[in-house]
């Protein structure tokens, strides 16, 4: 079937497109881009004006929690999640259960993604086996199964050796390790960044150090071995710092940030609900000069990604005390409205700059078709709405979990549109937006 | 706005005068001031019973151990209604033992009578008074358990929807029995 | 002839604004005032032949203790008796391997119950928010995690209060294990609200990041924290600061912050010696010290009654259990 999007702004940064244009899909892919282009038997989508189509968004870095733990989200529920917040396609997580350290899972998780049969998801897989840090997983296998990455998210590999041989043996594949970036011991038992917040409260706290020890290690061995490293969930300004240097002397490194570390402080542990277990992260929510240096890497392209790191939990798992709460919170569906609030509205970054953030970069770091809505390219196609009145209302998202906290906040932009494979999965009500 | 007519019903010389009647009657029922003590209500209570006491020392040259007593912790009505704050609690003092003595509970109005229960209440979680005879500067009728007092400064028959104030010099500024009337909204 | 004292000040406020006592951070100080006035009329009591006030009769109070305390749990058993209420107690043993009941689930079989007031003492910080989020009944904290123990606090404002008769423009000197210490934070602000100068003291590796935001003074020296002081806390230091690398042995704590004869000379000479208890002779403080005649150590004991007490009255009253909202 073909759909021709008429008379709607194209911002396509990787062509460098800015202005209106018209695109027709032809089955699952873009057939043409170009002004005024002919009907030719195509339906008309008559883009409401305001609106911004734009290649899918891609969140890379996402736990959807099948198989093992799926009382939390399935990938069914997950990737509705995904399209109803924009994403055209997301890379899962493999701290499952079982962990995603061999082809089964992936082939499980992919076989699932396809019955679900609505965003794109890419499987990251384990660096080693059960996540444990023992023994590398057997990264080929993974590697022809379908994952795009690896990791042992959740946390750090367990030692500087096995990072080594990691990013040694992935880069042979061309694949980049993900690292959540933390030493241990710094971190003990820590709950909460530490800072004044932490200490009033009486949580046990983990400094910044101890995530910026993690992205130097990762600098320093992605240098020695020549392969790519990528920081997961940056939060803190020593991080970017180290990031920073490590691009400035030409190393593999790239870096995600995730809205609530750009746009929340760990003053959310006291206000407006004292010890809300949905301000309990891993990283943790850091203090205001944190989250500013994010704006400002983010801004100055020292970071590569937004990323939500969407961690579901059940309701009953964060109604505890804070400290027996599991981290997390989800983020899928209110990542662009974030996005859009706190970085394009208010001045920091153009809408070239959030699409290279949320769609061409993370298809550049992961390796995968997407980010561009070049011809032939697959109709991956994110529709936006820069200036929707969005309220966030927790009860109504789609995600199985409603860990977030967001729950009634006010924020403008969202999502029109989603478009998988030419297959419009996502449309909002409030946009007028219909196919 | 409710409307308030006052009226003064006792002013400073007849207060002084009741008051030193009173203490004659004391001393007259008592067949003098042995195993007398005073205890007076909070808190105006207390300043008549050390008024009765200077009094009583002027007229029989003996002291009479005086105290003072809070009943705020032994009154019915705490705890019982959705009124929000709880009334303040002060300090009781009553440095010498009850035991075996005529107390003379003071307090300045007799109305309903639960105040003066609370207060018996209190005073036998203190000890074991010979007996208890009650002093009040006004007795304004209405009562609503059976009590009686045994010394009055003045009966004034009143409505509910009025309100007698006792002011005293050393709460207030100065002495004065007040009938105040307030309109029904 | 025996003469009658009455305090005819009126109290600034009369009532707490709150339904629960979740910690002194919350607290203004005309409401720490009221629990200290109120709490001087409770002290009382104690000294009747019958040490019993029918104020609380027919009020359910349960003291949920979640950490082992005979102290504190004590403390409120007797307040509360005093008060005539009935009281409940439930000593959960728990350590953190073993799960069980979560402490929502705990608290809302309770809820049914209908207990008035609920005295939790557990180990995280936040459970008595989580607990008055839960239930209706008024929350009172008797210690939770490393976050406040607010009528420790409360007994120790009014043992310096009874002896210095104010609490403004005291210097205080606060030693020992202050980044565990709930103690510590509940101190730290009830002294700073109420006008004093609080100077805390330990090693750098047991004090609470950004110390200086909370008003007060830190030192890692001992001599300069109690030099001139009218008030010295010690607090608690546990042999499990060892294992944690927080300080090298108990023994060296001591040479370096153990409250000796000798620096207490450095303070006023009318210095008062406090400690929550329970106390690590030779570790955070001397015997000649503890035991020492400006040692108030026993008299905080005491007067933890009469401040329960009033916590108890002032939380109790108002609102029916019904029509709580």
């Amino acid at each position: 079937m073909k759909r021709l999007l008429k008379g709607g702004r194209v911002v396509d940064p990787a062509n460098g497109i800015d202005g209106v244009r018209d695109v027709l899909i032809d089955g699952d892919r873009i057939a043409r881009i170009g002004t005024d282009l002919p009907v030719d038997g195509a339906t008309v989508v008559e883009i409401p004006d305001g609106l911004v189509i734009c290649p899918g968004l891609i969140d890379m870095h996402v736990h959807l929690r099948e198989p093992g733990q799926e009382h939390k989200e399935t990938i069914a529920s997950g990737t509705a999640a995904a399209v109803a917040g924009g994403f055209t396609a997301v890379a899962c997580m493999p701290n499952t259960n079982p962990v995603n350290d061999d082809a089964n899972v992936t082939a499980y998780i992919l076989a699932k993604a396809r019955e679900a049969n609505l965003a794109r998801v890419y499987p990251i897989g384990a660096v080693s086996r059960s996540s444990k840090g023992e023994l590398l997983a057997d990264i080929g296998d993974l590697r022809k199964a379908g994952c795009v990455a690896i990791t042992d998210d959740g946390h750090p590999v367990a030692t500087a050796i096995l990072l080594r041989r990691a990013l040694e043996y992935a880069g042979m594949f061309d694949m980049p390790v993900i690292e959540h970036c933390e030493d241990p011991s710094l971190k003990g038992d820590g709950v909460a960044h530490e800072g004044y917040f932490a200490a009033t409260l009486g949580l046990r706290g983990m400094p910044g150090a101890c995530e910026a020890l993690g992205v130097e290690r990762g600098v320093l061995l992605s240098e020695l071995t020549g392969s790519a490293f990528h920081v997961a969930h940056m939060s803190a300004r020593a991080s970017l710092r180290a990031v920073r240097k490590g691009k400035e002397a030409g190393v593999r490194i790239t870096c995600e940030v995730a809205p609530h570390h750009f746009t929340l402080t760990d003053e959310m542990l006291a206000t407006p609900l004292a010890y809300d277990t949905n301000t309990k992260m891993n990283p943790p929510l850091r203090e205001a000069e944190d989250r500013d240096a994010m704006l400002a890497g983010i801004a100055d392209g020292t970071v590569d990604a937004i990323a939500t790191d969407h961690a579901p939990h059940h309701y009953d798992e964060k109604k505890v005390e804070f400290d027996r709460a599991p981290f997390g919170i989800i983020g899928l569906e209110t990542a662009v409205s974030l996005a859009f609030d706190r970085l394009v509205h208010a001045g920091r970054v153009r809408l070239s700059r959030l699409i290279e953030l949320m769609s061409v970069n993370p298809a550049r770091i992961l390796k995968v078709t997407g980010g561009t809505l070049s011809e032939g390219a697959p109709a991956d196609i994110t529709i936006l709405a820069p200036d929707l009145k969005v309220r966030v209302e927790a009860a109504k998202l789609r995600s199985r979990s409603k860990n977030t906290p967001f729950d009634g906040w006010e924020l403008r932009g969202g999502v029109a549109a989603t478009i998988v494979g030419g297959r419009p999965l996502f449309t909002n009500p409030e946009t007028r937006m219909s196919f | 706005m409710p409307d308030t007519k006052s009226a003064v019903v006792m002013d400073a010389d007849r207060i002084s005068r009741t008051l030193t009647r009173i203490a004659h009657e004391i001393v007259e029922r008592n067949k003098g001031v042995e195993d007398l003590a005073l205890v007076g209500v909070r808190t105006r209570g207390v300043h008549i019973a050390r008024r009765l006491a200077r009094t009583l020392r002027e007229i029989t040259r003996n002291d009479i151990p005086t105290g003072a007593l809070d009943i705020t912790l032994y009154r019915d009505d705490l705890m019982r209604y959705a009124v929000g704050p709880q009334p303040v609690v002060r300090r009781t003092e009553i440095p010498f033992s009850i035991d075996d003595k005529k107390i003379l509970l003071v307090d300045d109005v007799l109305y309903t009578g639960r105040t003066t229960r609370a207060a018996l209440d209190a005073l036998i979680d203190f000890g074991r008074p010979k007996a208890i005879q009650l002093i009040v500067l006004v007795d304004r009728g209405h009562r609503e358990l059976p009590i009686k007092a045994d010394y009055v400064g003045k009966n004034l028959p009143t409505n509910p929807e009025e309100s007698v104030r006792v002011r005293l010099q050393e709460t207030d500024g100065q002495d004065e029995v007040v009938l105040q009337q307030e309109a029904t909204v | 002839m025996t003469t009658v004292h009455d305090v005819e000040q009126k109290p600034a406020v009369t009532s707490l604004r709150s339904k629960d006592l979740l910690g002194i951070a919350d607290m203004l100080p005309e409401e720490i005032t009221l629990v200290l006035d109120t709490a001087d009329a409770m002290k009382e009591i104690a000294s009747r032949p019958i040490k019993k006030v029918p104020a609380l009769r027919g009020k359910t109070v349960v003291n949920l203790f979640f950490e082992p305390s005979t102290r504190t749990r004590t403390s409120f058993e007797i307040a509360e008796k005093r008060l005539s209420a009935d009281t409940l107690n439930i000593a959960i043993a728990t350590s953190s391997v073993v799960k069980g009941e979560t402490l929502a689930d705990t608290a809302l079989n309770l809820e049914a119950m209908r207990p008035d007031m609920i005295v939790l003492r557990h180990a995280s910080s936040g459970a008595c928010h989580l607990l008055s989020r839960i239930c209706r009944s008024a929350i009172i904290n008797a210690g939770d995690g490393t976050h406040e123990h607010p009528t420790q606090a409360l007994l120790d404002a009014f043992t310096i209060r009874e002896h210095k008769k104010r609490l403004r423009g005291l210097k205080v000197a606060i030693v020992g294990d202050l980044l565990h210490s709930r103690v510590l934070r509940s101190n730290i602000h009830l002294l700073t609200k109420m006008g004093a100068h609080v100077w805390v003291c330990g090693p750098p590796t047991l004090m609470p990041t950004d110390i200086r935001r909370f008003g007060v003074t830190p030192t890692s020296h001992v001599e300069d924290a109690v030099a001139g002081a009218d008030v010295i806390m010690m607090l608690r230091i546990q042999l499990e600061r060892m294992e944690g690398a927080y300080v090298p042995s108990l023994r060296e704590y001591f040479s370096v912050f153990g409250m000796t004869e000798a620096r207490v000379k450095l303070a006023n000479p009318d210095v008062m010696i406090m400690h929550p208890g329970p106390m690590n002779r030779g570790v955070e403080i001397a015997s000649e010290v503890a035991d020492g005649p400006y040692s108030v150590i026993l008299e905080q004991v005491a007067n933890g009654v009469a401040v329960r007490m009033a916590v108890l009255y002032l939380l109790a009253g108002g609102a029916d259990y019904e029509e709580a909202a």
